[in-house]
């Protein structure tokens, strides 16, 4: 059985300058009260993978406004304007992906394979320094896999097994990112006694988490 | 009737019943207001949905529904929720039949330039190259100009969105298609004539036999 721990606690695992898996799409399905812990504690030099750097308000978006982002790997930071602005300075470093590549890629990394082949960035700033591959006549980009130091997920419904449950637009990364992280931590909406979530309603089996966030 | 509710409504005309389809955000997400509710077209929303609805009526949001732009939806029945790496393995996969997407270049070669404009508006690409590669059929809806500057060039100066020509370009004065020879002008938008368009177009277009008016239905 899974303990719960309080964000704070959780975030004093989070060592300076450590490479963060963070679920969410703007801010939906990511773990908001897990990334208000960070910010409160203050610590720098992360690097953020997310699918976007959100709102400067608003989840992954607020640590970017806090100086606590060094670099992102994103596929689109347009509705932040202060990520926007701290690239162009130099301030921070920013990595645009494809959101499909990024997914991948994170994918690659969980699933113990060695890079992806995708069409996609072809002819683009995104084949910049990439080994292209063809395979059978069909030209691809070799994507590595990534890997974090942390997955921080949310998800609706969890249990005490660590057995995770997702709703509607809020599964986005975060299946996905429960793979590719030494430590997964996951904050849940509800979290409910083992037995009450269906197994066929599992979507990250509990095996896979090392840290439910308490109750708020 | 404006230049975008022209565009909308040329869109949904490409849409067939049973489709499954993306649309952009902005300009490309009127097109739904003009796709008949019972037509059984699905649409894909990349962010995990498929069967997106209208927006919600007031005070009724649900937080963990919304669309690709972040904004709150519904979903009808028979809709399908689903993690990232299925969205995009829909996309990526062939499984998409359309993706209608905004442009702010497309040039003779039917090549697509929508995401950037180095030093000055760098949001990302989000989702918009898998898709260019991904759909069955790509059509780009967008405005003819842009501040005066014609949107349909001999060679994108912007940095492409992919390496794959577009299936068809809707704009309020035109509907082209690029094809192997170069652009072709299908259809000609109300009240305009085929030397409007060409006085309108950087590109060069083949034009053959008599172009007809767009149909817009009602």
């Amino acid at each position: 059985m899974k303990t719960a721990i309080r964000p704070e606690v959780a975030a004093e695992m989070i060592g300076e300058g450590s490479t963060l898996l963070v679920g969410g799409f703007m801010g939906v399905g990511s773990p908001l009260r897990l990334i208000e812990a960070i910010r409160n504690r203050g610590t720098g030099g992360l690097t953020i993978v997310c699918n976007d750097l959100c709102t400067p308000d608003r989840a992954v978006g607020t640590l970017v406004v806090s100086g606590q982002v060094r670099r992102a790997i994103v596929s689109h930071i347009g509705l932040n304007p202060v990520a926007q602005k701290k690239m162009m300075a130099g301030e921070m470093e920013i990595e645009l992906v494809p959101q499909g590549t990024l997914v991948e890629r994170i994918r690659a990394g969980g699933y113990g394979l060695g890079g992806v082949l995708t069409a996609t960035g072809l002819g683009t700033p995104v084949e910049e320094g990439k080994q292209v591959v063809e395979v059978d006549g069909r030209r691809y980009l070799l994507e590595r896999p990534i890997r974090g130091d942390f997955a921080l997920l949310a998800s609706h419904h969890a249990d005490y097994a660590g057995n995770l449950a997702y709703v509607l637009t809020a599964h986005n990364f975060n299946p996905i990112m429960a793979l590719a992280a030494t430590t997964v931590i996951a904050e849940a909406e509800h979290i409910v006694p083992v037995g009450m979530i269906p197994p066929d309603a599992v979507k990250t089996p509990g095996v896979l988490v090392d840290h439910l966030l308490g109750r708020a | 009737m404006d230049a975008k509710e022209i565009i909308a409504r040329r869109v949904a005309r490409e849409i067939r019943p049973g489709m499954l389809v993306n649309l952009g955000i902005g300009l490309p997400s009127l097109v739904a207001n003009y796709v008949p509710g019972d037509s059984g077209v699905y649409f894909q929303a990349e962010n995990g949905v498929i069967g997106l609805g209208a927006r919600p009526p007031e005070g009724m949001a649900e937080p963990n529904l919304t669309d690709a732009g972040g904004g709150f939806v519904t979903a009808v029945p028979g809709a399908a929720s689903i993690d990232s790496a299925m969205s995009f393995g829909l996309i990526r996969g062939g499984h998409l039949d359309m993706t209608v997407l905004g442009g702010l270049q497309v040039d003779a070669r039917g090549y697509l330039a929508n995401w950037t404009v180095p030093g000055r508006m760098v949001p990302g690409m989000g989702g918009a190259m898998d898709l260019v590669v991904g759909a069955r059929r790509v059509v780009v809806a967008m405005l003819h100009t842009a501040k005066g500057e014609c949107k349909i060039v001999p060679e994108c100066t912007l940095p492409l969105t992919a390496e794959r020509r577009v299936s068809l370009i809707v704009t309020e004065l035109a509907v082209i298609e690029p094809t192997e020879a170069g652009l072709v002008l299908r259809e000609r938008g109300p009240g305009i004539s085929v030397d409007e368009i060409r006085a309108a177009t950087e590109a060069p277009l083949h034009v053959a036999g008599d172009v007809p008016e767009m149909e817009l239905g009602a």
